[in-house]
């Protein structure tokens, strides 16, 4: 799907092992471990306060776990201070030098250089005009950050993180605060400058769209714990709990019951297989296009209509479930429904889990 | 009048547009006998005695004047209260940014209580101050016998008059830069770290230049009170002319013996010192508001 998903499997870039860290009496991260491929674009995605941010920032050596170990191509950096880790971190209010013009931002980490290590001005200089191509900011290297767009200024911080070459990248919600045009080209153009530098980067986000579209593999944290790491697909297809699946998109919540390796709902069969070595009674984690509209003898079981509206040709139908929760099934635009009327819904898809798994 | 009255009558719906009122309801007599007031208030108590000073100065024609601060004393003050002020001022810039960094970025116990030390001098007499250093290193004192017996003289000495000077302007740079220190945070910090940068070097080329017109301004109101300090000063000096005697000393002591002259003559030091000062700081305050006040972001 993507260029840089044949780099998968080449080796690991990352490893963080066993970490747990605690701020004053509040747990944060349990024992976390999670290895991060050389060249992938790895998307931390949880919900807010679940330790994202701390682990990031663990990763880049700015916190300090309580136990357990980094590893940075099999070298244990722990104990290795920030300095030394060579990691690029892009934070989500960007943090550029208020006092610096856009071309000295950039150009900071290599000036910053004890003088055996620093390039020679003109390739610093030349170093940063590439760099200011390559977020497509050229005209813009005498500007003060004040003079920048939020979009812009990101732009500049990820070009800063950029000229020191690290090892990885680390982007703290890189686009939270943008606005949805905004996030929506950024989006595509980290994707772009990822394939064609083949960085190893991990990026923080809450937002599960921006997860699937633009990584490799997406890692599910929540409360501190790591629930499921794998490709969009994957996790998507196979999400290894009801915390995943809930997190990646809406559902509906449904009572069944496993018979004979198949899943029913109200004494009727479905299509979805039961799970293996669970028991009886069962949850079942229907997504709206997995429902249809049908006659209420075939049904699975029955909701009413709350509202409908139509769009580009389909009928949007809202209706109220069997928990009580509305939620939205799709239909063509034939039959008409009205507010207040029962309407039968089929289950042709699903996530089954067994009803004791949250 | 009327004819808005025939207008909103044709058109309901319309509500008449009212001059935008004031929100402060004052009439305009109430608001120019208030600004009067403080005009002549300021020019009472701060303009004319600038000007007193001046004129009385100036009485005996600009030879006196001449005479009066090239006479030896008034050197040998006026050397002294630079040397206080040079010791003195980078003293407080030093602790003072060691402490705004101490307390702004970092989370330690006792803090609270540094804070509540820092504000001490301010909140207590100079006088009182003067006598602390007194107790502690006057020959009756905490330390006396032991400095008598290695020779060390603090009270009726320079080194008392640094110490004094230092006690009474140690608020100043701390106290401005704590507000401005924590307003900022440690993001910048952090990703100067992140690429590379020393702590020191961090310290150089972000802490520092994020703070530097703050830190301008302190160390400019600083030094005014450092050099012109009585107080504390008075009570540590001992008053010996031509040795402990600062300006602000030196100009009480020609004025007690009735040398109105020199003493004013003096005394147009310290008041051009003051103007400066004030010039400075304004122009400070017109152009980097935002930097020397915490809680104004640029971005
Ligand atoms: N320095 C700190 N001191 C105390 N608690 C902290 C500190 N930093 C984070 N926490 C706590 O750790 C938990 C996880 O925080 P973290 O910032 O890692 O969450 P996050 O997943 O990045 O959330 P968000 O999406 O809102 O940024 C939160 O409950 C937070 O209150
Ligand atoms: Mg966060």
């Amino acid at each position: 799907m993507h260029a840089a998903t044949d780099r998968i499997g080449a080796s690991t870039a990352i490893q963080v092992a066993d970490v747990s860290k605690t701020f004053d009496t509040a747990a944060v991260l349990h024992q976390l471990s999670l290895d991060v491929q050389a060249g992938e674009l790895l998307a931390l995605l949880g919900p807010s306060g679940s330790g994202k941010t701390t682990l990031l920032r663990i990763i880049a050596g700015l916190d300090h776990p309580d136990s357990g170990r980094i590893i940075f191509g099999g070298e244990d950096a722990t104990g290795l201070p920030v300095q030394q880790r060579a990691v690029g971190f892009v934070f989500q209010h960007y943090a550029l030098f208020k006092h610096l013009t856009v071309a000295d931002n950039i150009a900071y980490g290599l000036n910053a250089r004890e003088r055996k290590r620093r390039p020679p001005k003109a390739e610093i200089k030349n170093r940063v005009g590439n760099l200011l191509d390559l977020v497509k900011l050229s005209g813009f290297a005498s500007r003060y950050p004040s003079q920048l767009s939020g979009g812009q200024r990101q732009r500049v911080a990820l070009a800063r993180a950029l000229a020191v070459e690290p090892r990885v990248l680390l982007l703290d919600e890189p686009f939270g605060a943008l606005d949805a045009q905004v996030r929506k080209d950024l989006r595509r153009w980290l994707r772009e400058i990822h394939d064609r530098t083949g960085q190893t980067t991990i990026f923080v986000t809450h937002d599960q769209d921006e997860a699937l579209e633009l990584s490799d593999r997406v890692a599910v944290l929540d409360k501190g714990r790591l629930q499921q790491v794998g490709t969009p697909d994957e996790v998507q297809e196979q999400p290894v709990s009801p915390t995943v699946l809930k997190f990646l998109g809406d559902a509906v919540e449904v009572s069944a019951v496993a018979r004979d390796g198949g899943v029913e709902v109200n004494g009727r069969a479905t299509p979805v297989q039961a799970p293996a070595n669970s028991g009886r009674d069962l949850k079942l984690y229907v997504r709206p296009w997995q429902i249809r509209l049908t006659r209420p003898d075939d049904a699975h079981f029955v909701a009413i209509v709350q509202s409908s509206y139509r769009t580009q040709g389909r009928q949007r139908i809202e209706v109220e479930g069997p928990d009580r929760k509305p939620f939205v099934v799709e239909s063509p635009d034939s039959v008409r429904f009205s507010v207040g009327e029962p309407v039968g819904l089929e289950i042709i898809g699903g996530y089954p889990f067994d009803a004791a798994l949250r | 009048m009327s004819d808005r009255v025939v207008n909103a009558g044709l058109q309901p719906s319309v509500t008449p547009v009212r001059p935008p009122a004031s929100v402060v309801t004052e009439q305009r007599g109430v608001r120019w006998l208030l600004i009067a007031i403080a005009i002549v208030f300021l020019a009472l108590f701060l303009l004319l005695p600038l000007l007193t000073v001046i004129v009385e100065a100036f009485s005996k024609g600009l030879g006196a004047y001449a005479a009066a601060l090239t006479e030896p004393d008034a050197v040998a003050a006026l050397r002294l209260t630079l040397t206080v002020a040079a010791i003195a001022v980078p003293f407080n810039l030093v602790f003072g940014v060691v402490a705004a960094w101490a307390i702004a970025k970092f989370e330690f116990r006792g803090k609270n209580l540094l804070i509540t030390l820092i504000d001490l001098p301010f909140s207590v007499s100079p006088v009182v101050s003067g006598l602390i250093y007194v107790l502690v290193f006057g020959t009756q004192g905490l330390l006396g016998p032991w400095l008598i017996d290695h020779n060390i003289q603090i009270i009726f000495a320079v080194p008392g008059i640094v110490l004094a000077t230092i006690f009474v302007t140690f608020p100043f740079v701390a106290r401005q830069l704590i507000p401005l220190m924590q307003e900022q945070g440690t993001l910048e910090e952090e990703a100067a770290l992140t690429l590379g940068a020393s702590g020191w070097h961090a310290f150089w080329t972000v802490t520092l230049p994020n703070i530097r017109w703050g830190l301008f301004y302190s160390v400019l109101l600083c030094n005014a009170r450092a050099m012109g300090e009585f107080g504390a000063v008075s009570v540590v000096s001992g008053h010996i002319r031509g040795l402990t005697n600062t300006i602000p000393l030196h100009v009480e002591i020609l004025y007690n013996e009735y040398n109105f002259v020199a003493s004013f003559a003096v005394a147009s030091l310290l008041a051009g010192l003051a103007l400066v000062t004030l010039v400075i700081k304004s122009v400070l305050e017109w152009r980097y508001s935002a930097d020397i006040a915490a809680g104004a972001r640029r971005h």
